[in-house]
């Protein structure tokens, strides 16, 4: 068997096909999501529990394939149920690594037994883990869209106490945020940004697409917003720069745009370590 | 300062406070009131319940009996007029917001909906920054100050609304001298310039002596108020730290509360758990806090003792 790493000449010819231009919407749609959601995470300090929801969602997907209905349906339901589950247990629970940890290892562990009871399950294995999004469909671009305008909405309401509640909990508590439901709304929007992005890069490698921008943002912007806005033209740059370099050479998308989100990392913390 | 203010003027009341928490009391039978415009530490060792006590005041933990009135309401609903500052066990911050943004989140930061920052609301921010003498580092990071400058910010945040009181949870912990003393003279200059009644939990009373007016403290499972020359008793102090205290005036008549390098033989310090000795006797009414602190003392070893 020989591996060949060349070079594709059709690759405008592939970039052009209409399943590149529904992926290159995705994108769009994931990148606003995981940019703006990101940040917050970040700040709450609960990245391994926003990690850990993708992972919660797994037997969801797999379930749901046994059962004949929508992967994204599954995968959406598990999150959410994890979520509200954590934000319900508050702040605290959601930096508790061990306890989320072994949450983590345990749903994975049963969303590989949910796959292997059916021979289609076991099919969609592959792409749940590691992404698909050369197949993703109108119907689930429409879905995020929307998912993206309400997401905004909510935002622009309750921006300021999550960002009070994400920084300085204990006064924000003082002065009459109701953290208790902020936390619950954070943990919902965040098992909706899951829900579509594991599409894109599958449960697994979902913590380099919508974490890994925003610390690249931290470590440029200035300010909350704007550190918001550069993780989703990072987190665009990863997914649009990954699938023209995935129709030009014979790698996954989703290796690439891994690399790619890794690599803007690595340079901006290697830039600012060498500044100080 | 005098010790006999009427509850018209009080900014802090307790009356017959008591805080349990899973069945087991922190502290109880608290009644003493605090006046306006002064400043004063809740001390205590380790497990005593004066951040509890805090959070009591802010309406955070429930009472399990009494009442706690704050600026004239009960506790927690006067939460607008009080600026808090917690105490900070983070040592890495992980967000990138600067001293200014983090400031402006104490006027903002409880709004919904779309609000434009306004030019008083800057304008306000870097008052409140220039009051604690950190205006240059507005635009820094707060993950690029020291612990020191971080406590300012914390503390501008807290004052930037404009609060009646000014609520600090061990605000020098992990601070070198220098720090602070510089947070010890913004304290200052907040309670003698703006008027600002101040609380302030601490375990080492030494940095905080020429400003305190007064001290709550929780000696044996009570919360009592005492005036400042009340507090400095060396048997008093000794009893509360569990460990031998000395009380020294220095010719510039400055007081400094030292531990003494060698524990006389003879003195046993008589230490419990607070809980424990809260269940020995009861106080009843509020009665002269000044007398109580003198008187109280011995009892409690001659109680102590009997139960051993």
């Amino acid at each position: 068997m020989t591996v060949s790493f060349t070079f594709d000449p059709d690759w405008m010819d592939t970039l052009t096909a209409p399943f590149m231009t529904n992926a290159f919407l995705a994108g769009l749609c994931i990148a606003l999501a995981a940019g703006v959601m990101g940040y917050f995470t970040i700040a709450r300090q609960s990245t391994f529990a926003a990690h850990a929801l993708a992972h919660i969602g797994l037997p969801g997907a797999t379930g749901a394939v046994l059962l004949g209905l929508p992967v994204s349906l599954g995968l959406g339901v598990f999150a959410l149920g994890g979520a509200l589950v954590i934000g319900a247990l508050g702040k605290r629970a959601s930096q508790r690594e061990i306890a989320t940890g072994t949450v983590l290892a345990f749903a994975t562990g049963l969303g590989l037994f949910f796959a292997r009871l059916s021979s289609s399950a076991s099919q969609q294995m592959q792409s749940i883990l590691f992404g698909s999004i050369l197949t993703i469909t109108t119907d689930q671009i429409i879905g995020f869209a929307i998912f993206d305008v309400l997401l905004l909405a909510v935002l622009a309401v309750i921006y300021r106490p999550l960002l009070f509640s994400s920084v300085d909990e204990q006064v924000a508590q003082a002065k009459g945020v109701p953290i208790g439901a902020m936390n619950v709304a954070f943990m919902a929007i965040m098992a909706g940004v899951i829900t579509i992005a594991v599409p894109a890069v599958g449960t697994l490698l979902i913590f380099a697409l919508v974490i890994t921008p925003a610390a690249t943002a931290n470590i440029l912007a200035g300010s909350p917003l704007r550190a918001m806005v550069l993780a989703s033209v990072l987190c665009l740059v990863a997914i649009w720069g990954g699938l023209v370099l995935a129709a030009m050479f014979p790698a996954p998308p989703s290796f690439i745009i891994v690399t790619l989100s890794t690599l803007f990392w690595a340079v901006a913390k290697g830039v600012a370590s060498l500044r100080r | 300062m005098t010790n006999d203010s009427t509850q018209h003027d009080a900014c802090i009341v307790f009356h017959d406070a008591a805080v349990s928490r899973g069945g087991r009391t922190i502290w109880q039978h608290g009644s003493f009131a605090i006046p306006n415009g002064s400043v004063t530490a809740i001390v205590g060792t380790n497990g005593t319940g004066k951040t509890t006590m805090m959070k009591a005041e802010l309406g955070l933990l429930p009472l399990a009996a009494g009442s706690i009135t704050i600026l004239g309401r009960p506790a927690g609903s006067a939460n607008r007029q009080i600026g808090y500052v917690p105490q900070s066990y983070t040592s890495d911050i992980d967000s990138n917001l600067t001293a200014e943004q983090s400031v402006l989140l104490g006027l903002t930061g409880t709004q919904f909906g779309i609000h434009v920052v306004t030019k008083a609301q800057k304008a306000k921010v870097r008052q409140a920054l220039a009051f604690t003498g950190i205006e240059d580092k507005a635009h820094l990071r707060l993950s690029e100050l020291s612990g020191g400058l971080r406590q300012r910010v914390a503390i501008a945040q807290a004052l930037v609304s404009d609060p009646k009181l000014l609520m600090l949870d061990e605000p020098l912990a992990n601070l070198d001298l220098a720090s602070q003393r510089a947070v010890v003279h913004v304290l200052a200059r907040l309670n003698k310039e703006l008027g600002m009644t101040i609380q302030v939990v601490a375990h080492d009373l030494n940095m905080l002596l020429p400003i305190l007016t007064g001290a709550v403290y929780l000696l044996d499972g009570h919360p009592h108020y005492a005036a400042m020359n009340q507090v400095l008793d060396s048997s008093l102090l000794t009893h509360l730290y569990g460990t031998t205290v000395q009380v020294v005036t220095t010719p510039q008549g400055d007081m400094f509360v030292t531990p003494s390098p060698d524990e006389p033989e003879d003195v046993v310090p008589d230490t419990h758990a607070t809980a424990e000795i809260a269940q020995f006797h009861h106080h009843h009414g509020a009665g002269d806090a000044g007398h109580d602190a003198g008187a109280r003392t011995p009892a409690v070893r001659n109680d102590a003792g009997g139960a051993r």
